[in-house]
Order: C-alpha cells, then sequence, then structure tokens
C-alpha cells in the first residue's frame, strides 16, 4: 500500500488515480493521527511507501505539514529506510530551503535550495520536456534518454550533490534536476501521473521499490514488527 | 528541450462534445467528452482542454460528473473551463481532476479572483482565457466576454499583462475573428501577446490545415496550439500535425514509432 501524504493544500486526485493506474493500493494521510491509527490497526507494514505530493507555495506547503503533524512523521520515515517519493513541489519540500516569497526551511532531507527561474525563459516552465537520464536507478528504469516528461514549476532545485541527480532536463541555460534520489528518499520535479507512459513507468518503478523494501525488511526482521514510533519534534 | 505542444479543446454542451462554427452559429455534435479524451490522450494529444460552453450562462459550474469521467480516463494534463466565477468553483474543478482551471468572463468582473486562485492553488493552475476582437473603432484587440457577445473595451496586451501580475501562469489566447473560419491562426495577434508576456500562450481559433499548427509556433511564438473541429471531424490527426511541424524543426512529444 502506498501512503499519499496530504495536509489539504494539493490536488492529490491525479497522484491516486495514477499509482492506482498501475495497480498500487493507496491510502490517503491527512495528519500525524491519521497516519498513527494506521499504524495502530496494525497496518504499518502494509505501508510500503510514503508519497509527498504538492502544489502550490513552498512556504504554505511547510506549514501545512507542519500544521498537520506530519514533519516528524517525514523525518521517521526518511530515518527507517522506507522509500519516500516527493513529486514536484513535494520533491522541492525534500531540500533545505526556498526562496519562494522570502526564504524558507525545507525537509532538509537532500542537500540543495530551490531557487527562482530567471526572466530569460517563460515562467513557469510548462509542458513535456525531454529527460536526460544521468545515472541509472531502479526508478528509472524503462526509461531513456529523450522520453518526455509534463513539468508545471516556476522554481528549481539547485542541488549542493550533483550525484543526487538522477535525471534531468535542460530548459533555457538551465539544467533542471528532473529525478533525485539519495538512499530512500526520491523526488520527481514533473508531474509522473500526467505524464502518459513514460510517467506510469516512473510509478510502477516506485511501486516496485517499495515492494523491494518490504520484502527485504521482512527477511532481516524474520517477523515485521510495527517498529514506527513518532519521538521526534518539529 | 520543452516541446510546443498540440491542444484539442471540447467544447461541451449539455454533456456532449460541439463543434460550432464561429462563436454564434451552428452547432454539431462531435462525439461523448469521456471517450474522445481517451481517444485524444491515446493519440499523442499534449493536454485537454474541456469548455462547459452553457456553464456560464446558465450560471453553474462546469459538469463535475464530465470532468471526473474524463480525468479518469486520461494521464495528461487537463484543463477545465466554463462558469468559473469563485475561488470555490476553482477548488471543486480540481477536485474534480482538473490540473489547470480556465476563467474568462469572471476574470473581466473579478480581477481579484485570479489572484485568490493564484495564492490558494499556485499559478500553475490558473488559465485566464481571453477571447480577442480586432476592433476597428479603437484599432486594436479587444477583450471579449460572454462568449464572444460583450466588448469590454479593454486593450488585450494590456489585460494579459495584468493578468499575468494577478498571477495567471497561462493565457489562452482565441482569435474571435478567426475562430471557426479554418483559415488560420490570428498570427499578429497571437505573437504579440506572446511577446508581451513571459507566461505560456495557448493560440487558438482558425486551425484548418496543419501549416496553420507550423506558423503560429514559430512566426506567431505560440508556446501551444489549440484545435477543436479539425480533429474532431479527422481532417488532420494530432499525429499528422506533429510530424509536419516536428519534419520542419519544431521540437515535440514524439511518442510514436
Amino acid at each position: 500500500m502506498i501512503a499519499i501524504l496530504d495536509p489539504g493544500v494539493g490536488n492529490l486526485k491525479s497522484v491516486t488515480k495514477g499509482f492506482q493506474r498501475v495497480g498500487a493500493q493507496t491510502v490517503v494521510v491527512p495528519d500525524a493521527a491519521a497516519w498513527k491509527a494506521l499504524i495502530a490497526a496494525g497496518d504499518g507494514d502494509a505501508v510500503q511507501g510514503v508519497v509527498l505530493p504538492g502544489v502550490g507555495a513552498f512556504g504554505d506547503a511547510m506549514f501545512q505539514l507542519r500544521a498537520a503533524g506530519l514533519i516528524p512523521i517525514l523525518r521517521q520515515v526518511a530515518r527507517e529506510g522506507r522509500p519516500l517519493f516527493g513529486i514536484c513541489l513535494g520533491m522541492q519540500l525534500l531540500f533545505g530551503s526556498s526562496q519562494e516569497h522570502g526564504r524558507h526551511m525545507g525537509l532538509g532531507l537532500l542537500p540543495g535550495e530551490v531557487v527562482r527561474f530567471r526572466d530569460d525563459v517563460k515562467v513557469p516552465h510548462m509542458g513535456w520536456n525531454d529527460l536526460d537520464v544521468v545515472r541509472p536507478h531502479p526508478l528509472l528504469r524503462d526509461i531513456r534518454v529523450g522520453d518526455y516528461v509534463y513539468f508545471v514549476h516556476s522554481y528549481y532545485v539547485e542541488a549542493k550533490q550533483r550525484d543526487c541527480v538522477l535525471a534531468a532536463a535542460t530548459y533555457g541555460s538551465v539544467s533542471v534536476p528532473g529525478v533525485v534520489g539519495q538512499g530512500n528518499v526520491l523526488g520527481a520535479q514533473f508531474h509522473p501521473e500526467k505524464s502518459g507512459d513514460v510517467g506510469e513507468r516512473i510509478l510502477h518503478n516506485f511501486v516496485a521499490i517499495c515492494a523491494n523494501w518490504q520484502r527485504s525488511r521482512t527477511t532481516k526482521q524474520g517477523v515485521a514488527t510495527d517498529d514506527i514510533h513518532v519521538t521526534a519534534r518539529d | 528541450m520543452l516541446t510546443k505542444r498540440i491542444i484539442p479543446c471540447f467544447d461541451v454542451l449539455d454533456g456532449r462534445v460541439v463543434k460550432h462554427v464561429g462563436f454564434l452559429h451552428d452547432r454539431r455534435d462531435a462525439g461523448d467528452p469521456v471517450e474522445l479524451a481517451k481517444i485524444y490522450s491515446d493519440a499523442g494529444a499534449d493536454e485537454l482542454v474541456l469548455l462547459d460552453i452553457s456553464a456560464s450562462e446558465q450560471g453553474r459550474l462546469a459538469t463535475r460528473r464530465i470532468v471526473e469521467e474524463v480525468a479518469a480516463q486520461t494521464n495528461i494534463p487537463l484543463t477545465v473551463g466554463g462558469g468559473v466565477s469563485s475561488v470555490d468553483d476553482v477548488r471543486n474543478l480540481l477536485l474534480a481532476g482538473a490540473d489547470k482551471v480556465s476563467m474568462n468572463t469572471s476574470a473581466v468582473r473579478n480581477p481579484s479572483l485570479v489572484k485568490e486562485a493564484a495564492h490558494r492553488f499556485g499559478e500553475q493552475c490558473v488559465v485566464v482565457a481571453i477571447d480577442a476582437n480586432l476592433n476597428q473603432t479603437m484599432g486594436e484587440y479587444e477583450v471579449m466576454i460572454q462568449g464572444g457577445k460583450v466588448g469590454t473595451g479593454m486593450d488585450v496586451i494590456a489585460w494579459a499583462r495584468r493578468v499575468e501580475k494577478l498571477g495567471a501562469g497561462e493565457i489562452l489566447l482565441t482569435s474571435f475573428h478567426q475562430d471557426g473560419t479554418r483559415d488560420g491562426y490570428d498570427i499578429q495577434l497571437t505573437r504579440s501577446v506572446a511577446t508581451a508576456v513571459n507566461v505560456p500562450v495557448i493560440a487558438s481559433g482558425g486551425a484548418g490545415r496543419k501549416e496553420h499548427f507550423y506558423t503560429v509556433l514559430t512566426e506567431g511564438r505560440a508556446d501551444a496550439a489549440l484545435a477543436a473541429s479539425v480533429f474532431h471531424f479527422a481532417e488532420t490527426s494530432i499525429r499528422d500535425v506533429k510530424a509536419h511541424v516536428r519534419q520542419r524543426g519544431v521540437p515535440v512529444r514524439w511518442i510514436y514509432q
């Protein structure tokens, strides 16, 4: 099961539908209480991966995540190795900070800063852009250089470590990180759920990563346990 | 490289896609919106635009059921317009599965709606549709509202710049005088708006042949070209249009073998 975090800002329907199209079960988690209820009901092990979607403004989204108590849960998910996938703004939130309408701190799970496109290109960067696969990754299985995906964003990530960029898209003079990843923390700047068959392959790949994680975890522990306790405070 | 988009448009009236000749003339049935959405999506459409053309005059929001069904059938972006007059309307269409919401008359009457919607849901989902008509007296393009029936006296370029400032993430520009003629897009109009603003501009109105798409995407500087009846009546196909412009050097998303 894929848990989709929704503190109430995003348009989740298409993300949920996208995962359902590739055969995944989904559950929408609006806040910490819903997450804890999932765990308490013994469904913690059924949650194979977590998706952080998002549209709107960076600062508002962080505010909503904080208000919903989801920030410590995201940190816990990242720490325990459970696959986490940020989409569009959700990917940007994984990074350290953003310059969108002032300076805002992000989750800091990946090193980098979110900055605005300069005005030498049209903003938002809206439409289908080809992807350049920078390094192979299970998330990019069956994705070829030159496959098109659908972007819509006005800010992009300046990654501090180039090796967390898995695929990039060239827009004007900027190389836009399109797919990022470090360990279990993954993200896509574009909308895989709106990117036709190519996008569905990426969603499918994430679901496969989640299933693998669950398998290896069950094997390691002999028996699956609910070991998720949210203690960190943000 | 960012590609130019080819976008089929559905004008929906009483639950059916209709094809119309000019804003005010005859309408012919072109099919079921849900079926057509699937067909165009599979055929390589880069986005879909669905306009409920009776919603505004009937004072209601675009039919939610149709939006939900179309969204469920497609894995490409969907823009919905028709009768959007409040932030709640925008929210309801996004919840029904729209990725972007288009507003026209209501944006003119209440420009703060554009600002509020952009603030609440992000600029990326706010499309302002502008119907432009060449006004001989003004000697410039005038913004029309209520499906082209009412002139506003506002200059199209000035209005386009204003909605960009208010937070529109995209402009859907229709040349009223070309719409339905199939004589080609209004290149001068499109170019003047596309170069006046820094948000993407979708050109609409007048597509009749694949060459028209090429001209508006190059000389017209449009970021996307929208058409309805040429696709609905199979006078050309999305693939043919893309093959034509691609062969002449315009980057498009190519999904065919």
